[in-house]
């Protein structure tokens, strides 16, 4: 029984950080209707910087915090470089899709290169900052419990910053009508760059957050990851915050559980079993609203 | 003025290309059959004639899914998945069944087929990107598979001993330069289905379904079933060429021969090369499949370049490299021809009664 118990909780802190890879993903996908394939690659971007500067002896906080800011910058650029034109020549959307791959591809390479991380796998500091503690016959680990409150606290500064602030109005103006948007007087290419930024830091957060309870980077950990964390955003139904938290804890539960009752294998392609399965059954998602196309 | 006169000229030269090669298409498929077939004669090194036979390969694979993405405007990101499908099939039916290659081929591309239109089947409610995502749900879900059921896939471990191409006591290798006359044929016969299925009713309902669904079906085509059909053939030769990937890896497949990675590798030769036709396909695997060998004198940079390359190829040219539209006249099919004929007689008629 305890056993079960222990593999929930696990799914569940595992899933608050899916949670936070998937808004990344559901935000860019609810302005853009673009999957951001370079966004597994910047959630271990983030990993890897808080390992460079962890590696500098700036300590664990600053390190994330720099770590941040650098993921933030690095989508908010492969926004402007690469996408913006894109968007401007009104490209088809194939075009698009492939130049994420490709940033993909570069972000990941250029981690493994020789001189810079090279491609062995690496240890990453613990974030079981507070040792473990039992609960009846539970063991917690106090990197599952930093896990899941950091996602959480942040899952809900992004759920205010959306629904409350002005920002958020013209983010959701924006995903409704980008043209309407941009006839209210909002800067619809600014508004695009800070929701890519907004992915990029929580894609490092995530990052550092799974890391720091693997203990382990490398530079295609983001790739599978990635994947998993978008079908939880698909799960959810794509562009809507607690959504992609339901998909999320959906995809980290099933996982757990699948681990520790049909074996391993199954472990990694669970999140896009229960994908199939809703989007055959719900085309949309969870709580998908459907869209009207208008001839 | 002057702009405007170059372009014409441009134009002018693309038009001449092509109307050269329409007219001596003739000698110039005679011209490629000699050259091609003497490749494996003229005592090419091992590694030249593998990575020939990968560019075949790549081609074959590229005019899969060109059928799909460049023709009827499905995305797939699964296509590995078929591959999987067809190289199992055909390896497994010739090590634990003992069946023929050429039989266990044709089987690997028919199973293909039917899991194609399985996967088809989503498709009359799914569009655009929520299908993308299904098919890349589905390649993982074959690897899954592939693990999983070991008693039959031998999972991680994968499928061993798979014996090479046999036909009239001669076996295909590397080395005799088999494998290389067999991707020939084979990429020959896919690339000239394809071009008959472009130029078929079939091709231009799929065309017609890529440019605009709702338009398609308001012309009278049935949009579910041509689409479902663009997923079996596209899968078919997925399968075959799967089918055939299984001989040339040194009697050897394993379930991380056929990852996401590979999918994104046949997508990338379908759009470098150019979306929707048949000569892009080639160039885009040539290009693809020679890229880590010529620039392997920067180590692990050459991949980070290749991402510079796809996104600048995004920036500059979306629709691929020889992604141009064909500037000769439609040719109309006979019976169109013929009708026009008719009319015409009957109008001068008229005129003439007149």
């Amino acid at each position: 029984m305890h056993a079960l118990i222990g593999t929930l909780i696990n799914g569940i802190a595992l899933g608050m950080a899916y949670a936070l890879i998937a808004v990344g993903y559901s935000m860019v996908f609810g302005i853009l209707r673009l999957i951001n394939f370079a966004h597994g690659a910047m959630y271990a971007f983030g990993a890897y910087m808080v390992y460079f500067f962890v590696s500098l002896k700036l300590g664990l906080l600053p390190a994330i915090m720099l770590s941040i800011l650098m993921s933030g910058i690095l989508a908010l650029l492969i926004d402007k470089v690469a996408l913006e034109p894109l968007r401007k020549k009104k490209s088809i959307p194939i075009a698009t899709l492939i130049t994420t791959v490709g940033m993909s591809f570069i972000i990941q390479n250029f981690l493994s290169i020789e001189y810079i991380f090279t491609s062995e796998k690496k240890g990453f500091p613990s974030l079981n900052l507070f040792g473990s503690f039992t609960v009846g016959n539970v063991t917690i680990q106090s990197s599952q419990l930093i896990m899941f409150v950091v996602a959480l606290i942040l899952l809900a500064i992004l759920t205010l910053l959306v629904n409350k602030t002005k920002i958020g109005l013209a983010m959701r103006a924006t995903e409704q009508n980008v043209k309407a948007a941009n006839l209210m007087g909002i800067n619809v290419n600014f508004i695009i760059s800070f929701t890519f930024f907004l992915g990029g830091a929580t894609a490092a957060i995530a990052g550092a957050l799974i890391s720091g309870y693997y203990q382990v980077i490398s530079p295609t950990m983001g790739s599978l990851i990635g994947l998993k964390a978008f079908s939880a955003a698909v799960v959810g139904g794509i562009g809507i915050l607690y959504g992609s938290v339901v998909g999320g804890l959906v995809v980290g539960v099933a996982e757990c559980l699948a681990a520790q009752y049909l074996g391993s294998n199954v472990r990694d392609p669970m999140a896009f079993v229960i994908l199939i399965i809703i989007l055959i059954i719900k085309p949309t998602g969870l709580f998908g609203k459907k869209g009207i196309s208008k001839v | 003025m002057d702009k405007v006169r170059e372009k014409i000229k441009t134009k002018g030269l693309l038009f001449n290309i092509e109307h050269f090669f329409d007219r001596y298409k003739v000698i110039i498929s005679v011209v490629f059959a000699v050259v091609a077939l003497s490749v494996p004669f003229i005592g090419l090194s091992r590694a030249t004639m593998r990575l020939l036979v990968m560019i075949g390969l790549y081609s074959m694979l590229g005019m899969g899914l060109n059928l799909l993405v460049g023709y009827t405007g499905q995305v797939s990101l699964g296509h590995a998945g078929f591959y999987a499908i067809g190289a199992y099939v055909c390896a497994l039916l010739q090590v634990d069944a003992g069946v023929n290659f050429w039989l266990a081929l044709l089987i690997g591309g028919i199973v293909s087929g039917f899991v194609g239109f399985l996967l088809g089947l989503p498709t009359l409610r799914l569009s655009g990107t929520y299908l993308s995502i299904v098919t890349l749900g589905f390649c993982e879900v074959v690897q899954m598979i592939l693990k999983q059921w070991e008693s039959v896939t031998y999972g991680n471990y994968g499928v061993r001993n798979i014996p090479k191409p046999e036909l009239f006591g001669f076996t295909f290798n590397q080395q005799n330069g088999g494998f290389y006359i067999i991707i020939l044929v084979l990429a020959v016969l896919t690339a000239l289905g394809c071009h008959f299925i472009k130029n078929s009713k079939t091709g231009r309902a799929f065309i017609a379904i890529k440019e605009d669904e709702l338009a398609a079906t308001m012309m009278g085509i049935k949009t579910s079933r041509y689409k479902i059909l663009a997923f079996v053939l596209s899968a078919f030769i997925t399968g075959i060429a799967g089918g055939f990937y299984s001989v040339i890896n040194n009697g050897y497949i394993e379930p991380t021969n056929f990852t996401f990675n590979i999918s994104i590798l046949i997508m990338s030769v379908v759009i470098v090369g150019g979306l929707g036709t048949i000569r892009g396909m080639v160039f885009g695997a040539t290009i693809l499949m020679l890229f880590p060998e010529v620039f392997r004198f920067l180590n692990e940079w050459r991949f980070v370049i290749y991402g510079v390359l796809l996104v600048l190829m995004m920036q500059f040219r979306p629709q691929g490299a020889l992604g141009w539209q064909s500037t000769l006249p439609y040719r109309l099919s006979k019976e169109t021809k013929k009708l026009l004929e008719k009319k015409k007689a009957a109008a001068e008629d008229a005129s003439r009664t007149k």
